[in-house]
């Protein structure tokens, strides 16, 4: 007479270097990274250059521009960011953080060459595929810019497939001014650039008032056959998204043609823990980055 | 589906052979409330004695045997700016349930679709439900029983037997051939037409046993239409935002992830831990900005995961009517009740 029923082991046979998501392993895999490099960006802000230590684990590494990545320090936390950089360069990628809470405090006071943790990438990203050919608009507002800069490098490293490209950045006064060594290069690229800011300060001689007014002052000058081929990418506060895109759906430009990337405290990232559910849609898995139209459908998104 | 009468006599024999070599779980006394009734809890038991399968309904689901309130996903070994990361997933032997009613199967296959569904699977949940020999058995509905409504007063898999009590014997549903390979162990019988006959007459009695209906009728829909409504607010007035509701309910698997670190910096841990939409920080993001400051948007958004966004992703609702959160609501707040308000039927 038996009855002991087996132990069945589930990750028998299922050790391995590589998961895809839906494997098992996928779910703790993290991979061990190192910080290169720390830029101060403000004084609230730096840029984390956090590179995949295993080489083959770092080509295979890519993203689209719009996801993120968990960040763990172990002992300390983790915490969801969206990648700053461009996607061709896979795993070594930068990370635009705001010291905000007790996990990026502490990643301030680390030094180059300690070690993280990096899971991902996760998500969604802007369908950059799609807007080939087309006048792309890239709003940011404030720390907004952080996930904007990854679509903004694939559209400078790839400036031939698009039409005419404006990048629209605003923040609260000067100050906060996030990656102002790039913006000679994004000129160069053939980007418009154009910044606002809400109060200007004694050396500011750019333009002061909301993100809106200097998007009116753009829209004044362009043709309805401008915004029949346009696509806008919008990054920043919730309460920006109704006035930028409001404003944009006014020009015509369709719902499903903007796309914007919501903010969720994820604690898996992998749609579990449900920290950041939208009624029971998972940000983390069909966002961060979502049509307007969706976002417009979704309860309390914004 | 294999079909066999036991003889109750014969069900300890069943009882021995499982425990001779395993963990058992099954559900027993642990008290009594302010009314003398029985208080019951799914823990583990050395001893057939020990065993209530009349039972009512547990106060707290199984689901600390397969979902922990804390547990551990990894530890970490510190080395100067270097560590190294071990994930285990807290399990290295089967275990039974042995008296488990239907709702508290059919919580598990909804978890399942979540957890085990094709995007990230969860190994700490896989790990458990692989090694898990579920014993099921029939319940009579109580005064806060709604899993008709639901669709979960039956379970139709995701056991490997269940019993139904027909006086002298049990009728047992023989589902996997784990199960099947232990029955044959011990001295059964091909039921006769009179068991089916008194099967059906069983169901038949038990169904009008219910007393609590919800009706769910279009109820995504309608909980659409009603996004704005004020019961809402009038619900959240009520409720305390204590997350008893989602502690004691056997579907919510919501959760937070926090890391320690040891006294000598020597190691850390990563530890999960269940948590309640209905807590104040549990929509909060970095900064201070909370998506749901007020109790009744989290009330509401329990509402909307369980009986709408769940529905649209899987077909079934979230929820399995076993009436646990109601009854253990310190403000009063009722599953059937909320859907009836929101519906704008007289309660």
């Amino acid at each position: 007479m038996n009855g002991q029923i087996k132990f069945r082991d589930v990750m028998a046979g299922q050790q391995r270097k590589h998961y895809r998501r839906n494997d098992l392993g996928a779910f703790e895999q993290t991979f061990k990274a190192e910080i290169t490099a720390i830029h101060r960006l403000t004084d609230l802000e730096n840029l984390f250059r956090i590179q995949i230590v295993d080489a083959e684990d770092r080509s295979m590494f890519t993203f689209q521009p719009g996801q993120f990545v968990i960040l763990e320090l172990p002992g300390i936390g983790e915490a969801p960011f969206s990648i700053s950089s461009s996607p061709s360069r896979h795993g070594d990628i930068e990370l635009c953080i705001r010291r905000v809470g007790s996990l990026t405090n502490f990643l301030f006071r680390l030094e180059r060459g300690t070690r993280v943790g990096i899971r991902g990438p996760f998500g969604t990203g802007f369908p950059m595929e799609q807007m080939h050919g087309e006048n792309i608009l890239l709003i940011a507002g404030g720390l907004g810019l952080a996930p904007l800069r990854s679509p903004i490098s694939y559209v400078q490293e790839n400036r031939n497939l698009f039409n005419s490209v404006d990048i629209i950045y605003g923040t609260k006064d000067p100050s906060q001014l996030l990656f102002t060594y790039q913006y000679d290069m994004w000129r160069a690229d053939d980007v418009n650039l154009h910044i606002i800011v809400e109060k200007g300060d004694p050396s500011w001689e750019g333009p002061v008032g909301m993100i809106t007014k200097i998007l009116e002052e753009i829209f004044r000058n362009r043709d309805a056959g401008y915004f029949q081929n346009a696509y806008a990418i919008v990054c920043g506060p919730p309460v920006m998204f109704k006035f930028v895109c409001n404003l944009l759906n006014e020009r015509d430009i369709p719902m499903q043609k903007m796309f914007v990337s919501l903010e969720r405290r994820m604690h898996c990232g992998m749609a579990k823990c449900c920290r950041c559910n939208v009624g029971s849609t998972y940000i983390c898995l069909k966002g961060p980055v979502f049509d307007y139209w969706s976002v417009m459908n979704l309860k309390e998104a914004i | 589906m294999l079909f066999r009468a036991l003889k109750k006599e014969d069900l300890k024999r069943l009882y021995d052979l499982l425990a001779g070599s395993n963990m058992i779980v099954a559900p027993v006394q642990k008290g009594q409330d302010g009314n003398r009734a029985p208080i019951y809890a799914f823990e583990e038991v050395s001893g057939f004695g020990e065993i209530h399968l009349d039972y009512t309904s547990t106060k707290i689901p199984a689901k600390r045997f397969f979902m922990p309130f804390r547990e551990t996903m990894a530890d970490f070994r510190m080395d100067g700016k270097d560590w190294g990361k071990r994930v285990g997933f807290n399990i290295d032997r089967p275990f039974v349930f042995f008296g488990m009613h239907a709702c508290d199967i059919n919580a598990l296959n909804k978890l399942d679709k979540v957890l085990l569904g094709s995007h990230y699977p969860m190994p700490y949940y896989a790990a458990k439900r692989n090694n898990m020999f579920i014993v099921g058995i029939d319940c009579r509905p109580q005064p806060y029983c709604f899993c008709r409504s639901m669709g979960s007063d039956t379970a139709l898999h995701g056991f490997d037997l269940f019993l139904t009590d027909l006086g002298d014997h049990y009728f047992v549903e023989v589902l996997s051939d784990t199960a099947f390979n232990i029955i044959r162990q011990i001295t059964t019988r091909e039921p006769a037409e009179s068991d089916h006959a008194l099967y059906m007459k069983m169901v038949s009695d038990k169904n009008k046993q219910f007393t609590l209906q919800v009706n769910t009728t279009d109820l995504t829909k309608i909980l659409d239409m009603e996004f704005q409504s004020d019961v809402w607010k009038q619900w959240g007035e009520k409720c305390f935002s204590c997350g008893t509701c989602a502690n004691v309910c056997p579907t919510c698997y919501c959760y937070g992830v926090d890391e320690s670190v040891e006294m000598d910096l020597s190691r850390a841990r990563k530890t999960k831990f269940l948590y309640a939409c209905n807590l104040i920080d549990f929509a909060e993001v970095a900064g201070g900005h909370n998506f749901r400051p007020e109790s009744h948007t989290r009330l509401k958004y329990r509402y909307y995961h369980k009986h709408r966004g769940f529905v649209e992703a899987y077909e079934e609702s979230l929820c399995v009517g076993c009436g646990r959160c109601g009854e253990s609501c310190l403000a009063g707040i009722t599953v059937p009740e909320v859907i009836a308000s929101v519906r704008g039927e007289d309660i």
